[in-house]
């Protein structure tokens, strides 16, 4: 309904520009060659998305309220950031981005029924959303029930393929085996413990991990698992088990506010994290915000982006980052994920020549995106990106220092043969 | 209609006749099928607020864990759906075909034997019916023989919301953990995702609604009804009288949770899926607060709070994502100060008073026994 309205409201004001300017030959004129490379809104859009001469409307759904705002809100921050730079580049096909922004609330029928309003309702052309797993598997019946595009943001578990979404972050394997070939090779680490917070991402990552461990690496073993609640702050009794075992590694998936309690007791207990070695797949810039630096310095990270990259795109990135959302804040590998989805999509619709979802969805496979801060992406065949993995060291004051970086492109592999 | 005037007094049959003409007529032909799809979601919650206002309006008992009753019918409807999603062919991929896509990420490799009854569509709908009803005599059995009621109950219910939600967190393997169990698409091959199936299913849910409110109007007018009022406000007295409180409590309490359950069946069918974040504390304290915006005293104003405050929710979530807690907050702290008696309460007060005055006025004066109706002083 609302998209009937919206042209009407307009066409007042298109009508007494159009005046004017016939008023004025010599201007149309001019203005004239400006709009030919605006390709006609019924041949870009055939599928009634809230596409206009001027303007295209795409949706970004995150939780800006509840527990997972303080994860979510540096993805929301990314995509504004990436859609006034495309706007100020010009624009989509030459039309500039609006967006509507809904809250997911934490709550992942919420997410649900805002991805529908933003799909049914308001006729999205993309929409950039979404951050826990389980709000992703909330919304994609109704992305690919009412045939729309999501740009996910979050590394995740993989074990998902969908021609309606995009996923920015690292599937699985992504994160996890350039990582542990790195410890075992550089740390000659054998022996790992491997913890996690109690639900599918940490779950399925561990049992890739185990598998990897077990299975390609020689003479490597896993002498614990131990999951806990989300939300937990009670790792007493598993620190104490660590320190029985003795574990080259400690391989930590613990999410959200857990994390500050969890690098606060190992500190507390006395072990020293430069001396004994402890990857994480799930500590960003941001949650060592909450963590305090020398809390967790001396652990090492594996992810795709750290604030700290040194290239020109990251250098152009982060003050722009800083100028817009206040200089305290930090840029994590999620964060620099969603800023990816605004970009990807403009250089698939200008690719397809459409903003029709299904001819996104074929064109997206080969997709590059060289402005990206962490290097250079591209989407693989199945809606992945080809990313490199890196591993950075944290330091006191809250940044990571890359140690170590994949040579190649990491193919993105959601159904990994071998390691289910 | 003879039945009728005897079954509904005369503003309880305005309220029925104007809830019957907005859900049936002017919400499905004013709106469009996405919002009607919302609305049939806010009514789900009318079936909980229903439930509420017989055993916690009439009967006096505070139960802060409906949740738990609208997640049992919940997960059984989504247990049936789930497995008629997860067939083998749509399975292929994964490692054991057949069985739930996220038994197979958890490792499992055949069907817990819990979830095999739920292939069957009979099964089912007994199962969401009865499931919670067992569950809410034992839990009822064991607090009110024991003489266990007001606030001791209520945070004894929250625990157990408490409970069952670390509960089907922990053990994803067999319940979909923290995601729920989503990703549903037909019902007795009946695809629930399209249009056309979404207004069948409006209707039907507005007719299972009717029927709660009926059965609920029932139980209300009959002895038993009288006897649950009478509890409330004078437990010693019925005790001594001869009654035992405590199966009539248990009795109460079981119906409230059927009247969940099938809320939550509808849920499940109406969204799609089904997750623990509707089976914890805070849902099931929003559910209590619907039904006090709307009037715990009412069976009509149940359902109108549920309406009305979801429907706030929605609207003011979409106008100010950043904001909008706050402005709901201020809405609920609103209708506890100004109107301790909810929607009904004012309309009880405030227009009813104005209709009888004026048919009054029009007839010769015969509107007398009204007040029967009001919530009697607390």
């Amino acid at each position: 309904m609302s998209d009937e309205t919206k042209p009407g409201l307009k066409s007042p004001l298109r009508r007494k520009l159009l005046m004017g300017m016939a008023a004025l030959p010599a201007v149309s004129m001019l203005g004239r060659p400006a709009f030919a490379d605006v390709p006609a809104t019924s041949a870009v859009n055939t599928t009634g998305l809230a596409v206009t001469d001027s303007e295209v409307t795409v949706g970004i759904l995150h939780s800006v309220t509840g527990t997972m705002a303080i994860s979510e809100t540096g993805s929301v921050e990314a995509e504004k950031l990436a859609i006034e730079q495309i706007n100020a580049a010009g624009g989509v096909l030459g039309r500039k981005i609006k967006f509507i922004q809904e809250d997911g609330a934490s709550d992942w029928p919420t997410f649900a029924e805002k991805a529908k309003k933003l799909l049914v309702n308001d006729k999205c052309a993309a929409v950039m959303g979404c951050w826990t797993s389980a709000s992703r598997k909330a919304v994609l019946p109704v992305f690919e029930q009412y045939n729309g595009m999501l740009y996910y943001p979050t590394f995740y578990e993989g074990l998902e393929q969908s021609k309606n979404v995009i996923y920015t972050g690292q599937e699985a394997t992504q994160q996890i085996i350039a990582g542990l070939d790195w410890v075992n090779k550089t740390k000659g680490a054998k022996s790992f413990y491997l913890l996690g917070s109690d639900y599918i991402w940490p779950r399925t990552s561990n049992k890739i991990a185990r598998k990897h461990i077990e299975n390609h690496l020689q003479g490597c073993k896993v002498v614990g698992e131990e999951y806990f609640p989300l939300g937990s702050t009670q790792f007493n009794s598993v620190i104490n088990k660590i320190k029985l075992t003795k574990p080259d590694v400690i391989y930590a998936i613990i999410v959200g506010g857990s994390n500050v309690a969890f690098y606060k007791q190992l500190k507390a207990a006395g072990i020293d994290l430069s001396k004994q070695t402890l990857l994480t797949i799930s500590v960003t810039e941001d949650e060592i915000d909450g963590i305090g630096g020398e809390n967790i310095a001396g652990a090492y990270a594996c992810m795709k982006y750290f604030q700290s990259l040194d290239n020109p795109n990251n250098k152009a990135f982060v003050p722009a980052f800083k100028k817009m959302w206040g200089e305290k804040t930090v840029i994590g590998d999620v964060t620099q994920a969603a800023y990816l989805g605004p970009w990807l999509w403009k250089l698939t619709v200008e690719k397809a020549q459409s903003f029709d979802i299904d001819k996104i969805a074929a064109a997206s496979p080969g997709v590059e995106f060289k402005g990206a801060p962490e290097g250079y992406v591209r989407i693989h065949e199945n809606h992945h990106l080809w990313s490199k993995t890196r591993v950075g060291r944290a330091k006191a004051d809250g940044q990571y220092e890359l140690i170590y970086e994949t040579a190649d492109l990491v193919e993105p592999d959601p159904f990994p043969k071998g390691y289910q | 209609m003879i039945i009728n005037s005897r079954f509904f007094n005369r503003s309880e049959l305005l309220g029925f006749l104007a809830l019957a003409v907005l859900l049936f007529l002017v919400l499905p032909l004013s709106l469009d099928i996405f919002r009607l799809n919302l609305v049939a979601k806010y009514l789900t919650y009318a079936f909980v607020g229903i439930g509420l206002v017989l055993c916690w309006g009439y009967g006096g008992i505070l139960s802060l864990g409906q949740g738990v009753f609208f997640g049992l019918g919940g997960y059984c409807m989504a247990m049936y759906l789930k497995l008629e999603a997860s067939s083998v062919a749509n399975t292929q991929i994964q490692s054991t075909p057949g069985i739930p896509d996220f038994m197979d990420w958890n490792q499992l490799t055949s069907l817990p034997f819990f979830w095999k009854p739920f292939h069957s569509f009979p099964v089912t709908l007994l199962a969401i019916l009865l499931v919670p009803a067992v569950f809410a005599l034992i839990i009822g059995a064991a607090m009110f023989k024991r003489r266990v009621g007001g606030v001791y109950f209520a945070i004894i219910t929250q625990a157990i919301a408490a409970i069952l939600t670390i509960l089907i967190v922990g053990q994803q393997g067999y319940t979909g953990g923290i995601n729920g169990i989503t990703d549903l698409r037909t019902l007795h091959g009946w695809d629930i995702r399209t249009d056309h199936a979404k207004y069948i299913l409006y209707f039907v849910e507005v007719a299972l609604l009717f029927g709660c409110i009926c059965a609920a109007q029932f139980i209300r007018l009959t002895k038993l009804g009288r006897i649950l009022v009478a509890m409330r406000e004078q437990e010693d007295r019925v005790r001594f009288s001869g009654y035992s409180v405590a199966n009539f409590k248990i009795f109460a309490f079981c119906a409230a949770a059927v009247f969940a359950a099938i809320g939550g069946a509808m849920f499940t069918l109406e969204v799609g899926f089904m997750s623990p974040s509707f089976v914890g504390i805070v849902p099931s304290i929003e559910m209590v607060i619907y039904t006090a915006v709307g009037g715990r005293m009412s069976i009509f104003g149940a359902v109108w709070g549920a309406l009305l405050v979801n429907f706030a929710k929605t609207s003011l979530s979409e106008s100010f994502p950043q904001l909008w807690l706050f402005g709901l907050g201020a809405l609920f702290i609103a209708v506890v100060l100004a109107f301790p008696n909810g929607l009904s309460g004012i309309w009880a007060d405030h227009v009813q008073p104005r209709i009888d005055r004026l048919l009054a006025s029009r007839k010769s004066k015969s509107a007398a026994g009204l007040i029967a109706d009001g919530a009697p002083a607390e």
